[in-house]
């Protein structure tokens, strides 16, 4: 079976300093995969190069059985690849509902649009009751909710969440993992990118190592989980 | 001696074109940080557009009224093709090159399409006449309004409502919006953010062309080196308004017209400064509003505090 999304030995560099040194891995329909590690491991370059944010020094990424090597970024979410960035990134002087409609960007089945910012609104209550204000005066999960709300709202074939969690209490952090679960059991397929390997390795179908730009372990979700090595770097036990 | 209404509206309508023109400033700043200083050079070549449809296109004594719309769609194509023609092939190449590279360009951009027009357009080393609606003046009670004024008071707020109306309301005015607040994420949500830049300079086109014919209408003469003089006023109103604030231009525009005026037209009569009289001086005068606002409001009347992108 092919996969819906097929990486292939990707090189990334940000001026000599190279930042993502080959790294290789797959994402297969109905799927979550992790990829965790430290600050600077290269999870968010690996992303911001998937969606097309950064150009590949060199390498192959193929989703859905078409190159994405070269094609421009607001190319790839018509292709049906979402990206959900580090820091939510949403816009902070429009409205939720208008946040919401820009995710739907290249959508034009009003009727359809207006199911999902509806679903949107049922999967997080909170955008529901607050949809004609400022994005920017929500708290940090509920900016989370928004931005997790806002790329699905492109129907995607795969899910990219950066960091979700980053910045969130414990109660806010639950919630929103709980949210990548229930996606995840609606049939979402997700590239989960976190520094919270706990979390996110107990939900990934599989998950992978990332240290200083290369892949230094791989397996399923619950293999790592109970990898020593893993549990030592970044569960906090020694 | 003119009385306070009659300054009162000289300084509306002088503000209103340089509130036109400062859209354009505002808008491509918002959307690219880039401060296109060719602007005031787009309005002077939307000047000579309207011009050339007038005596060159047209043929000789078709009415005003007729020419007017005709004289309007030519300035604007010209001054939007010239707009779009910098953002494709000087500015977008030095996209992600340091600050200073753009402005340099920019400089000399607003010097090659002075000179181009002051060596090939016919006679441009002089005024050209600017062919008018009407000698007639309109009295409205002791206030005396020019034809050419009567326009712009006009065509400022229709362009300006359309304006807001298409930014708020439009698919395209809320990519616009998306990329001017985080152009990554833009493109995140499939906006083509080379196509809303080009816009944003061909909207700003638009507006400088509508305000050349307003110009040339008011003053009766166009020349090459308008662009200079105005495009700074008007820079100096978007940043007054706050810039990359579409109606901090207009507003900034008016302050700045009616405290030109008004300073031209008074401060003479203040014991001990009867020498800083007089319309040689409203550039000084526009300058101190600017630097007292900066220092009261840094952001500018209606700009954003810089710090919500955290």
């Amino acid at each position: 079976m092919t996969a819906l999304l097929e990486v292939e030995d990707l090189r990334v560099a940000y001026g000599k300093i190279e930042a993502v040194k080959g790294i290789s891995f797959t994402v297969q329909q109905g799927e979550v995969v992790t990829l965790i590690g430290t600050n600077g491991a290269g999870k968010t370059t690996t992303l911001r190069t998937l969606s097309g944010l950064l150009k590949p020094l060199s390498g192959k990424i193929t989703f859905d059985g078409k190159p994405l090597t070269g094609v421009p970024a607001h190319k790839i979410v018509a292709m049906g690849l979402a990206h959900s960035p580090e820091g939510r990134r949403i816009f902070p002087r429009l409205s939720i509902a208008e946040n919401l409609q820009l995710g739907a960007f290249l959508r034009s089945d009003k009727a359809g649009i207006e199911k999902d910012i509806q679903r949107a609104y049922d999967l997080f209550p909170i955008l529901g009751e607050r949809r004609k204000q400022a994005a920017g005066t929500l708290s940090g999960g509920e900016q989370q909710m928004l931005a997790m709300g806002r790329a699905l709202m492109s129907q995607p074939k795969l899910l990219m969440l950066d960091e979700p969690s980053m910045g969130l209490s414990p109660i806010m952090m639950q919630k929103i993992m709980a949210t990548i679960a229930e996606l995840k059991s609606q049939g979402t397929t997700i590239l989960l990118v976190e520094q919270n390997a706990q979390a996110a390795l107990s939900l990934a179908d599989h998950g992978h190592v990332m240290e200083v730009g290369s892949v230094v372990l791989s397996g399923t979700g619950q293999d790592l989980l109970h990898d020593e090595s893993v549990r030592k770097a970044y569960l906090g036990e020694d | 001696m003119h009385t306070l209404p009659q300054q009162l509206a000289n300084g509306l309508f002088l503000g209103s074109m340089y509130g036109l023109i400062a859209i354009g400033y505002t808008m491509v700043y918002g959307i690219v940080q880039l401060i296109n200083f060719a602007h005031g050079e787009i309005f002077m070549t939307g000047g000579f557009g309207a011009l050339t449809v007038y005596f060159y296109v047209l043929p000789d004594g078709t009415s005003m009224w007729i020419a007017l719309p005709a004289m309007l769609i030519g300035g604007a194509l010209v001054a939007v093709l010239i707009a779009v023609g910098a953002e494709r092939f000087a500015y977008r190449p030095l996209r992600g090159a340091p600050r200073l590279a753009p402005l340099i360009t920019a400089i000399g951009l607003s010097l090659a399409l002075q000179q181009v027009v002051f060596n090939y357009f016919p006679d441009a080393k002089n005024d050209r006449t600017f062919p008018q609606l009407t000698s007639q003046t309109y009295d409205l009670g002791s206030v005396h309004v020019q034809s050419g004024q009567l326009f712009v008071i006009i065509a400022a707020p229709i362009c300006m409502a359309a304006l807001g109306f298409f930014v708020r309301l439009s698919r395209t005015g809320r990519a616009m919006q998306a990329t001017a607040q985080d152009p990554d994420t833009a493109q995140l949500m499939g906006i083509d953010t080379n196509r809303i830049i080009v816009i944003a300079f061909a909207i700003g086109g638009i507006f400088a062309a509508v305000a050349a014919v307003a110009y040339g209408l008011r003053y009766g003469q166009i020349k090459y080196d308008m662009g200079f003089q105005m495009g700074l006023k008007a820079f100096t109103a978007a940043v007054l308004g706050g810039i990359g604030n579409i109606y901090g231009a207009m507003l900034g525009g008016v302050v700045l017209g009616l405290a030109e005026t008004l300073a031209t037209a008074y401060i003479d009569g203040i014991p001990g400064m009867q020498q800083l009289g007089g319309g040689s001086w409203a550039p000084v005068w526009a300058f101190v509003l600017l630097i007292v606002v900066l220092l009261v409001r840094p952001q500018g009347l209606l700009g954003e505090r810089v710090a919500d992108r955290a």
